[in-house]
């Protein structure tokens, strides 16, 4: 294992062709060591959406390395990938992403479906989905169903999932957009004591409280990083 | 992911609504159902149909005067029928058959009008498979001599004598007087033919008394039957019949003046109009079948459309594009196999219903089981498919974002 666990290496990402290519992103290099907790921030359109569906295995560089855990992913085939974000990955979305008609325990455990590695059984996989909802303080709250959550919670639910399959990197895309400011401390203070733990976060957000939280801001403009360390003003 | 978890997950998405899911497989289960129903009806017909014409007795052949060509209705004598009846090996018995116009027939102070009178020779009941009642039927030396008498069919005999025994009993029939000897027993209706509507007369006094207004010679019969000893028989009698009448007329055995049939050949004939009528309900059936098909795949789309964001999160959360394909390809057969199924259960039910309700009779087509529901399978993987693999294609970006 390499000291870092996600390494990339002069990455481009263009749509379009010949004079009408856009670049979005335009030679990135950028590093994270394992058990590090980064904050990405950047304007809208500066390519750290592109960044961030690149480094979450959902798009293809075109050209550049990227190497996850030891291993390059930037040119896997869909069912590749999709083996890597199940086994590698686990995703908060700033819109949680529950499925509405399925309990907070059946939502967490749909990760293990699609484990292409191990044949979860039933008994097992509700286990670890009970574990994981009860590690984010939702061991009560197992047969509710997302509507009757807060927003927190269901974020919370969110979380669970994510970790369900332990996964070594935790890609949190604005986490707390959709939250109010209580509810995002609580957020905030899991992902903190996952980072305790020891597992990788890379975080987007747009808020500076919010970036404040991560050990280090990577900041995002024009297709490429222009300061890894502080980003004083992303908002543009 | 292994295709038995998919399988579930599509089950329990297919639970989550429904009543969606129940209106989506409606065509199909319409459709199964029909499919057997409209095969139970055809084969039932069919089935009533054969029925009636083996009733008209066993091992028949039915020789009759050609039709279509000038004059042959008269070819058919009395002497034809019993030349053959000496002639022919391996029968059993002849009866020839001649009916006059309908007559009036008059007893116990009673009168009916149009009334078949039939003209029968003495081995009409064995060779018919129809036995006598009561009493008894007349001999031949009866019919030979013309004797005046008749025998009654069940019906008649209960209209004009209600439950009294007829026997003994004088009955004018047209203007001629008969002595009632015996009472057929209960046929009922063959064929369209009301044999206990009936009264069967000596056939040599039929041709004396109400014939021979009508026709010169007087003893054309109408029809000939030819009872064989076995079923394995037939073919050689029918050869024998071919040869002697078509000698004795001096006509080509290739082109005769009449014509000899069994109950197979008019089975298949009354058949050949059924199937067609089957050909139709069998059209019919398919299209609401493909009806229904369409409307699986229409619900389809819709759900792909509506569960676009559910398929970029399975996308991320680790779900290939394979396994999206194939948990909607499941939802598709799923519906259209629950719908096969209940299509069934729906179709025999219907046709056990149809048959002892209505008067139509019904027979459940085995073989139509297994094609219904092969049917709604295939058209499940069929109008699932193209649904599945839109599905399956979207690009999990675009999908988790979608609204």
């Amino acid at each position: 294992m390499t000291e870092s666990l996600i390494e990339i290496r002069d990455m481009t990402k263009v749509y379009g062709e010949d004079e009408g290519a856009v670049y979005a992103l335009a030679g990135v290099d950028a590093e994270v060591k394992h058990g590090e907790f980064v904050a990405i921030m950047g304007p809208s359109g500066s390519g750290k959406s592109t960044l961030m569906n690149i480094l979450g295995c959902l798009d293809r560089p075109s050209s550049g390395a990227y190497v996850l855990d030891g291993r390059d992913v930037s040119q896997l085939t869909k069912n590749e990938l999709a083996e890597v974000r199940n086994q590698k990955l686990g995703f908060i979305f700033q819109s949680f992403n529950l499925l509405p008609r399925l309990s907070a325990l059946t939502n967490v455990m749909m990760p293990m479906l699609y484990n292409p590695l191990e044949d979860i059984g039933d008994e097992e996989a509700e286990a670890r989905a009970i574990a994981a909802l009860e590690s984010v303080g939702l061991g009560s709250r197992l047969h509710h169903h997302p509507n009757q959550l807060s927003g927190g919670q269901q974020q919370r639910v969110a979380i669970a999932r994510a970790l369900v399959n332990h996964p070594p990197l935790i890609l949190a895309d604005e986490p707390t957009g959709n939250l109010d400011s209580k509810s995002s401390v609580e957020i905030m203070g899991i992902l903190h004591q996952l980072h305790h733990q020891g597992v990788t976060i890379v975080m987007v957000t747009h808020e500076h409280d919010i970036a404040a939280h991560a050990q280090r801001t990577i900041c995002v403009r024009d297709g490429k990083i222009v300061n890894d360390g502080h980003c004083a003003d992303s908002r543009q | 992911m292994k295709p038995q978890k998919i399988l579930r997950s599509a089950w329990e998405g297919l639970m989550l609504n429904k009543i969606r899911s129940f209106l989506t497989t409606l065509g199909v289960i319409i459709g199964v159902a029909s499919v057997i129903v409209m095969l139970a009806v055809s084969a039932g017909t069919e089935a009533a149909i054969a029925e009636q014409i083996n009733a008209l007795g066993a091992n028949l052949i039915i020789v009759s005067p050609a039709r279509g060509i000038p004059g042959a209705s008269r070819t058919l004598l009395m002497d034809d029928a019993t030349f053959i009846g000496e002639q022919l090996v391996g029968i059993t018995g002849f009866s020839a058959e001649q009916a006059p116009a309908a007559q009036t027939v008059k007893a116990n102070g009673l009168t009916l009008d149009s009334i078949a009178a039939i003209g029968v020779t003495s081995d009409f009941p064995s060779v018919r498979d129809y036995a006598v009642e009561s009493g008894r039927f007349f001999t031949i030396d009866e019919d030979e001599r013309k004797a005046k008498v008749v025998v009654l069919g069940a019906g008649i005999a209960t209209d004009l004598f209600g439950a009294d025994d007829p026997k003994g009993q004088t009955v004018t029939v047209g203007t001629t007087k008969l002595t009632v000897i015996g009472v057929m027993e209960t046929k009922g209706m063959v064929a369209d033919v009301d044999y206990d509507g009936r009264v069967y007369l000596p056939i040599n006094l039929v041709f004396q008394k109400y014939m021979t207004t009508m026709t010169i010679g007087g003893d054309r019969v109408r029809t000939i039957y030819v009872k064989a000893e076995s079923p394995e028989k037939i073919d050689s009698i029918i050869n024998q019949i071919t040869v002697l009448l078509a000698e004795r007329h001096d006509v080509e055995a290739s082109k005769p003046d009449f014509t000899v049939q069994t109950q197979s050949d008019i089975i298949a004939t009354q058949e050949a109009t059924t199937a067609a009528f089957r050909d139709l309900l069998a059209w019919v059936a398919g299209v609401s079948l493909l009806v229904g098909g369409i409307g699986i795949m229409n619900i389809m789309l819709v759900s792909v459309t509506e569960r676009t964001r559910e398929i970029g999160l399975r996308q991320a959360l680790g779900a290939r594009p394979s396994d999206v394909l194939l948990q909607f390809l499941f939802e598709a057969i799923i519906l259209s196999l629950v719908g096969g199924v209940v299509g069934v259960a729906l179709g025999v039910g219907g046709s056990y219903m149809f048959g002892a309700l209505g008067s139509m009779q019904t027979a459940i087509v085995p073989e139509s089981i297994p094609l219904a529901f092969g049917a709604a399978a295939i058209i499940g993987i069929f109008f699932g498919y193209y649904p599945a693999t839109q599905a399956a294609k979207l690009d999990p970006i675009v999908a988790l974002r979608h609204e």
